[in-house]
């Protein structure tokens, strides 16, 4: 029986879906960080898979396209031994007609026992998850504006591994904050993980001042934005939105609000640069920075792996 | 009240000539977490062997995941040399079933392929479920399914055992 109170958990607390990380307990966001550690050692050993999803049946399904996000997934669901059968939704069934929870019905007939959704509609994964069969487990990747829990996930990952301790970090998000479910995901694990001061830095239109609410310091300076930061987690610029109202120009956003090595001198010496990727270089952030020693971009790439493993292998082990 | 008396140093004492009998030259111990592992950083000391020992976990290979899921807090398997052609000596505190020694053999062949795998245990209470016999027993006792035995460890280093009541 799943709770009332967060449909992601079953009644015992333990985790069955992943569909936010808001609502999630500290200590579930820190057991699945453990879990991801002992999963990225699995990359060296001889045989680089583990039998734990073995003779299970994973679906991606992405209504949405998304290449890098849907591999690590794959990868993910190989290495614990898992079947694992993509659909690329957009062209297929849902092209025709069918209904999310008729493809969904479908696609349990055909004994899926979890699925990977990304959708352009936020929520769809919890309508998914309230519709399956109680053994099926749901894992969003990412729905609409609101939500990319696996993100939110692995960027915690990254920031614990090379800061340890969340609650003296001063963490600086920048850039279209407004249209980021990574920022919403990256801004609920760090307050629930203790970080004392979270900015989300950017121009107005992409910058809600309502961010307040959720304990963000809302910063419209880039200078005041990024000084003294100890992690700066730099967002994709989604150029589909640049011909609108909301920006004037590439160029105007990467002079006021793109990362270069002199805006990254007023972060802390040791600060770490973060992106989700794809980047955009030379309008979210300068080469230099994107390929300079203070980048972990890659090494968040690696991580997002061990993450993806730690997380299905925690809701498939939980009944409903 | 338990009527067991099972004397954890005592037991360790003859565990040390037990494992002594067993080394050949190449081998290398690794501790079952978490009780064998303790056990194999003091055989280390104690045999005078060199560097570290090896620890492993079962929780990737646990053949009970479908009904308790990922065990968490189940420590993390750290193999500090090569176990091709080694001769891998396990070490674990209690041995039951069988059902650990089976998963820490499939995760020790993930990193590679060991010239022999023999088990060494403090206690022995009978109860396999597999066909996995210890080449070494410090002891062997009978208890009841429902009693729950494990190794625990003081400030000190010193060892005793923990005998619960189950459900």
């Amino acid at each position: 029986m799943l709770s009332r109170r967060n449909p992601q958990l079953n009644q015992h607390g333990e985790l069955v879906h992943l569909l936010s990380i808001e609502g999630l307990p500290r200590a579930v966001i820190h057991q699945i960080l453990d879990t991801a550690g002992t999963f990225l050692s699995v990359n060296d050993r001889e045989v680089k898979k583990v039998p734990l999803l073995r003779g299970k049946s994973v679906f991606n399904l992405f209504f949405e396209n998304s290449t890098r996000t849907r591999t690590t997934f794959e990868i993910a669901a190989k290495r614990l031994s898992a079947d694992v059968i993509n659909l690329d939704i957009a062209k297929s069934s849902a092209s025709k007609g069918e209904s999310l929870l008729d493809t969904i019905a479908n696609l349990s007939a055909m004994h899926a026992d979890m699925f990977v959704v990304r959708h352009s509609e936020s929520g769809a994964p919890y309508l998914i998850a309230q519709h399956c069969a109680p053994h099926v487990h749901v894992v969003n990747a990412g729905d609409g504006r609101h939500a990319h829990p696996t993100q939110g996930l692995l960027d915690m990952y990254t920031i614990r591994h090379y800061k340890q301790d969340f609650t003296k970090l001063t963490v600086a998000i920048v850039g279209d904050i407004v249209h980021s479910r990574v920022a919403r995901s990256d801004i609920h694990a760090l307050t629930t993980l203790g970080v004392p001061e979270v900015r989300a830095v950017g121009p107005k239109t992409l910058v809600p001042g309502d961010l307040k609410e959720m304990g963000v310091r809302v910063c419209h300076d880039m200078a005041e934005g990024i000084r003294g930061a100890d992690v700066i987690i730099m967002l994709r610029l989604q150029n589909e939105r640049m011909s609108g109202a909301m920006l004037p120009s590439a160029g105007e956003f990467f002079k006021n609000y793109g990362l270069t090595q002199e805006k990254l001198a007023l972060a802390k010496p040791d600060a770490i640069v973060m992106h989700p990727g794809p980047i955009n270089r030379g309008v979210e952030i300068d080469s230099s920075v994107a390929d300079g020693k203070q980048s972990v971009i890659l090494p968040q790439v690696t991580f997002g792996i061990a993450v993806r493993m730690a997380v299905m292998s925690t809701i498939a082990g939980n009944n409903a | 009240m338990s009527t067991l008396h099972l004397d954890a140093e005592a037991l360790y004492c003859d565990l040390v000539v037990g494992v002594r009998g067993l080394l050949q030259a190449n081998s290398a111990l690794v501790g079952i977490w978490s009780g064998g592992a303790w056990l194999a950083e003091r055989l280390q000391q104690d045999l005078k062997l060199d560097g570290e020992p090896g620890v492993i976990t079962s929780a990737l290979h646990r053949d009970d995941f479908d009904k308790r899921g990922l065990s968490t807090g189940a420590g993390q398997t750290k193999l500090p040399f090569e176990i091709e052609g080694r001769h891998i000596v396990l070490i674990d505190d209690v041995l039951y079933t069988g059902r650990t020694t089976r998963a820490v053999i499939n995760e020790l062949f993930d990193f590679g392929r060991p010239a022999s795998v023999t088990l060494a245990v403090l206690v022995d209470r009978g109860g396999r479920e597999l066909p996995i016999q210890p080449a070494y027993s410090a002891a062997r006792i009978a208890l009841d399914a429902k009693r729950r035995l494990s190794l625990a460890r003081d400030d000190s280093g010193r060892f005793s055992f923990n005998i619960e009541e189950g459900d």
